[in-house]
């Protein structure tokens, strides 16, 4: 599953992403503070944006609510050192790296494709580079953030993987 | 060539292409642009569908969505001949094959025809009061054969198999309807920025600017705007219906995506459903033409005057050689004054009204028409096509005009059916003698004849005003609107409908054959409410949903009640506004798209085992592991006897989970639980009950303590997702107070169970850092460690009633701990067991499942959880409910354990209990569960009896087909009574 797996079509590409240490992150502002620093970024305080310092990242899910990505490798130790930092402070920090997958679509249709079961409006104004949120796929949750212009990436659940993969592909193959 | 009846020139036909199609079995040659009723009527074909009731010989009425005659079905095959097509709305390609319905055996000779005999004993309502004897007629006799006669066309019988798209799309304005005003508003629009959609059900956009001859100034407008729409990036949807509105401006569309392609592109979808928000929505969906009421108005040749027009002009069709015009209504003179100059021959214009507008009958008879005033029609003859009609004068006496084609020109009614949807008031306008839109306000603005502007300059206007102001409201709500200055249209008046004086049937809903003698039956019998009289007669309740005949049955009400329209009040609008095939709402959730499989991370490796699988939610869960040719009974058997007599191995991964993370989080699962939690040491687990507020059990699992500030709770597999709901429910709104945060973790932990006398040393090897002797860990402790090198969550639990872990493991690497447990396991004689296995081994220990044992009315002490409740507490939800009077009373069900008296007789699951033999005897409760078990060598059974904790030893029945059973009440423990397995 961890493999890229391209698909023809460059209008809307395909592909699994690989493997990422993930974590959902829940606290007050000084707790938020306090991540930010071990994290080395400030986890975003708008509503549905995304912040990024080279390959670690925090999607903002809800106002005490964050989920963190980080190279697979890096997992374990960024674990320890968050809840070092974190100390005493009221948080919670849990590890769910295997909990789901991410895939990526990319292409000058991406956003028509998820349109096939995303309800959303995908234009660029309202929902712009950056932007993630919380949503569904037709029947599937999903956390939907867009990276690039034509590219979005999508946080699945494992067991909705096939059924998000099979979605996107018959969308794309109907668009 | 492309028919008799095709004019030499002229229309938006393309005259280079002909096509071949068939119409019941007759080949006919038609032009690319037509519709097949166009097409059929080049041909000189107007009988094309026979009456739904008394099957009289029917033809094309209109030239649009409105038709309620010619519904025909299309397509050859099993699979994609569709039924109750609009032949105005079907375009012809190549090879098109078409049929009529409701005929047997043919359109000209239909036996069906009888009904129009017995049409005296059809009348309104004729079910409810024709066939009441003999008693026993109606069940045996009369339903089966109405039913049979009743229904319109055949449904495919093959699985669809074509596929369907779906598409969400935001715009800041949708246009519904691309006639004048829908254009102008949509150019309007998009010139102030605006993200426009704008979609018509017809092949072309342009609406009844289409039927505008070539080269006018009208139809040049047509192509500049259309031009310009599509340089401003104007989303343009032809075909596409606008069948129902929602709420807050969400419009469902139907796009026929390939139905016109004679060879359509298999990756296509043959139609695409468009969910659209707008922010605003201009509805643009013009007006119907009304047929006007007098005796054998229903044959063929008899038509709507501007359809008339438009098979002229659109299509370059005539569409017959000698027409009488009958009118009530300006717009006749005008059709008639355009046919005349198409080559029809008008044999005269019968006006209803006795004083027609001077200017307009001066044209008339200035191009040579005769027109006759105060006319009244008193009926039509022929038998498959008119041939004449009789016409009683103003000034006396009455002429038989000869004529292949009667025209009715009886006012236009608004299309209110999407604005009206929208739950919005409509009011009655004098002026066009129509319900009209109410209230021009908010985020929804009718332009053009839809709102009764029918004077095509007035409607452009409109058009461009609702379409700015439209753009306005968007984006930029401004105290400088745009204003809507237009009016409804005054000067087109039309005599509302009314009783005809001459003898005959006068047909008022052409497609459910409802007269006025049905609807004046009707009033007389008592029906006042539109809506009564509406069932009663069926009036505007076909697939039509009466476009042409509502208006006209209103006032026809009216008359009879002596009253107006507006007092009469008007149906109820529903979607969809024209049929929508149901692939178009399934969409993509077919076979392995209509739900999702959710699968397990052990699920290929129980697939390969030859597992048979279960749905549970969204899960597939191993049921059992037949080996060779084994049934189930023999599987379970086995599988549980391996357990009990050694270790078995099962996969609990779809368990719900929720971590549970904060310095209050025991105090959140006090409140939550009916359980006290803050003394559960760490490495500690416990039961827990969940109730909802009314003190009913909602769900159950163990939960861990990890730490003092973090517990693993489990939940039911398909409780999973509520409860998480139910806990972020409480956090937000009642406990915000707390500092304790929740997150999903089903999917993170992989859960092995190994259970049996022989787990622990199966495991053993396998568990690095973690003491599992019985005193380190004891029954329901957990503790983590590595499992296999993984960072796992290692609980000793049980569900079976033997020595038990469950070994939680990140679910990446789950295959890899079940290969190897499994490995392991093979010298103890581990069996795989599933979902089946684990009922029964509960079911013997007393267990109960939420869901089967309990029903949503079940407290915990009924199920013999009283213990598990921390009556101390000051409070948890469903506490307050459980102190009702009501949940103490000793005749409420209880959990007791049923044996049979014949060993081997499993009860059945649901059936009834009761205390004895005798007639009228009361349900004491009901079986639950049963099995078979094959450890006790008998069957056991879960029961919930009324007060059956206090009838333990006594006999009960359970009533089945062969007789009753006799049963025991027994405690609800079978197997292993003191507990003593789990210390193992």
């Amino acid at each position: 599953m961890a493999d890229a797996m391209p698909l023809e079509a460059e209008e809307a590409e395909l592909r699994t992403l690989p493997r990422m240490a993930q974590f959902v992150f829940r606290g007050g502002a000084e707790a938020v503070r306090l991540a930010g620093g071990a994290l080395g970024l400030n986890l975003p305080q708008q509503a549905c944006r995304a912040a990024e310092a080279g390959l670690r990242v925090g999607l903002w899910l809800g106002p005490d609510e964050w989920l963190l990505l980080a190279p697979a490798g890096e997992g374990e130790a960024l674990e320890a050192a968050l809840e070092a930092a974190l100390g005493d402070e009221p948080h919670a920090l849990v590890g769910v790296g295997h909990r789901g997958l991410a895939i990526e679509v990319r292409g000058a249709r991406a956003a028509d494709v998820l349109n096939a079961g995303c309800p959303l409006d995908l234009d660029e104004a309202a929902f712009p580079v950056g932007m993630c949120t919380r949503t569904v796929l037709c029947k599937a949750q999903i956390v939907l953030w867009r990276t690039a212009p034509d590219v979005f990436c999508l946080h699945v659940w494992r067991s909705f993987m096939p059924y998000v993969v099979t979605f996107l592909t018959e969308a794309r193959a109907r668009l | 060539m492309s028919g008799a009846f095709r004019v030499a020139e002229g229309g938006r036909v393309d005259r280079a292409r002909p096509v071949r199609f068939s119409f019941d079995g007759r080949a006919y040659t038609g032009l690319a642009g037509d519709t097949l009723a166009s097409a059929l009527i080049a041909n000189g074909v107007h009988l094309v569908g026979r009456s739904f009731k008394y099957h009289r010989p029917r033809g094309f009425l209109a030239a649009g969505s409105e038709e309620p005659n010619a519904l025909v079905r299309v397509g050859a095959g099993t699979a994609r001949a569709t039924p109750n097509l609009r032949a105005t709305q079907v375009e012809v390609y190549e090879g098109l094959v078409a049929e009529s319905q409701n005929r047997s055996p043919s359109l000209a000779f239909d036996l069906g025809a009888i009904n129009d005999l017995a049409a005296p004993f059809l009348s309104a309502g004729f079910y409810y009061k024709t066939f009441m004897w003999p008693s026993w007629g109606w069940k045996r006799i009369y339903e089966p054969l109405i039913r049979r006669a009743a229904g319109l066309g055949r449904a495919p019988e093959a699985p669809d198999p074509d596929c369907y798209a779906q598409r969400y799309v935001h715009c800041d304005v949708l246009v519904v309807g691309a006639g004048p005003a829908g254009l102008s508003a949509a150019l309007a629009a998009a010139e102030a920025g605006a993200r426009v959609i704008i979609c018509d059900e017809q092949a072309e956009l342009g609406g009844s600017l289409l039927d505008e001859t070539p080269g006018s100034a009208h139809a040049a407008w047509l192509a500049r705007t259309l031009v310009a729409l599509a340089q401003a990036g104007v989303r343009m949807l032809p075909r596409t219906t606008a069948f129902g509105m929602f709420a807050q401006n969400f419009v469902a569309l139907a796009e026929r995506v390939t139905e016109h392609l004679a060879a359509p592109d298999p990756r296509q979808p043959r139609e695409r459903l468009w969910q659209v928000r707008a922010r605003q929505v201009v509805l643009a969906a013009g007006a119907i033409e009304r047929p006007l009421i007098f005796p054998g108005n229903d044959r063929p040749g008899v038509m709507l005057a501007g359809a008339a027009r438009t098979y002229l002009r659109r299509y370059g069709v005539r569409p017959g050689a000698r027409a009488l015009v009958v009118t009530s209504s300006d717009e006749g003179y005008r059709s008639a004054i355009d046919l005349a100059q198409g080559g029809v021959d008008v044999a005269a214009i019968a006006d209803l009204r006795a004083q027609p507008a001077a200017a307009l009958a001066d044209a008339a008879r200035a191009a040579g028409l005769t027109v006759l005033p105060g006319s009244e029609i008193e009926g039509t003859s022929g038998r498959l096509r008119v041939r004449g009609a009789r016409v009683r004068r103003a000034t006396g006496g009455s002429a038989e005009i000869a004529c292949d084609l009667v025209l009715m020109a009886g006012g236009r009614t608004p299309s209110v059916h999407l604005f009206s949807q929208s739950a919005r008031k409509l009011s009655f306008d004098e002026a066009t003698g129509a319900f009209v839109p109410d209230d021009a306000g908010g985020a929804i603005h009718p332009a053009g004849a839809c709102r009764g502007v029918m004077e095509i300059d007035a409607v452009l206007r409109d058009g461009a005003q609702a379409g700015a102001l439209a753009a306005q409201r968007a984006h930029l709500p401004t105290s400088a609107e745009v204003l809507r200055t237009v009016a409804a249209t005054a000067e087109v008046t039309a005599v509302p409908a009314r009783k005809p004086h001459a003898r005959g049937r006068a047909f008022v809903d052409f497609q459910n054959d409802v007269t006025t003698k049905d609807i004046a039956l009707a009033v007389r019998e008592g029906f006042v409410s539109v809506e009564h009289v509406k069932r009663y007669t069926t009036v505007g309740m076909a697939t039509d949903q009466g476009k042409t005949s509502n208006i006209n049955a209103l006032g026809l009400m009216a008359e009879a009640r002596d009253t107006a329209i507006p007092q009469v009040g008007h149906t109820t609008f529903r979607m969809p506004y024209t049929p929508v095939s149901f692939g178009t709402l399934a969409g993509a959730a077919r076979g392995n798209l209509f739900d999702p499989v959710r699968q397990t991370p052990i699920h290929a490796w129980a697939e390969a085992q030859g597992a048979v699988f279960e749905d549970v939610s969204l899960w597939k869960r191993a049921r059992y592991f037949p080996e060779r040719s084994e049934t189930m009974h023999q599987a379970v058997a086995r599988e549980c006897l391996g357990v009990r007599a050694g270790v078995g191995v099962f996969d609990a991964s779809t368990l719900g989970k929720i971590e549970v993370v904060g310095p209050d989080a025991a105090v959140f699962l006090e409140r939550m639980y009916v359980n006290p939690f803050r003394k559960l040491g760490v490495g500690r687990t416990r039961y827990g009950v969940l109730l909802r507020e009314d003190g009913f059990i909602l769900d159950d699992g163990v939960i861990g303590r990890i730490a003092a500030d973090r517990f693993h709770v489990t939940t039911t597999t398909g409780g999973a997702p509520r409860v998480l709901a139910m806990m972020e429910d409480y956090l937000q709104t009642e406990f915000s107070d707390l500092r304790v945060w929740l997150t999903s973790t089903t999917e993170e932990w992989a859960v092995i169970a190994v259970q049996g006398p022989k787990a622990r040393e199966v495991i053993a090897p396998l568990v690095e850092g973690i003491d599992i002797s019985p005193a380190a860990l004891p029954h329901m402790s957990v503790r983590e460690g590595r499992i296999c090198g993984v960072k796992g969550r290692l609980f000793r639990v049980s569900f079976t009633g033997e020595l038990g872990f469950e070994l939680n493991v990140p679910a990446d690497d789950a295959q890899m701990v079940w290969d190897a447990v499994w490995a392991r396991g093979q010298d103890a004689g581990m069996v795989a067991y599933g979902t089946e296995t684990m009922h029964v081994l509960r079911a013997e220990k007393g267990f109960i499942i939420v869901g089967q044992e309990t029903d949503g009315t079940v407290t915990p002490d009924d199920v013999g959880l009283g213990w598990a409740v921390g009556a101390a507490k000051p409070d948890f939800v469903g506490k307050r409910s459980l102190a009702r009077a009501a949940m103490k009373d000793p005749a409420r069900k209880q959990l007791v354990g049923l044996l049979t008296q014949a060993p081997a007789r499993v009860l059945e699951e649901g059936a009834q209990i009761v205390a004895d033999a005798s007639a009228g005897r009361r349900s004491l409760g009901h079986v639950t569960s049963a099995y078979f078990s094959a450890c006790l060598g008998h069957s056991v059974a879960l029961a919930m009896v009324s007060g059956g904790r206090a009838r333990m030893g006594e006999s009960l029945l359970v009533p089945m087909p062969g007789g009753d059973v006799t049963v025991r009440v027994v405690a609800p423990v079978f197997y292993d009574p003191a507990g003593e397995r789990v210390n193992g």
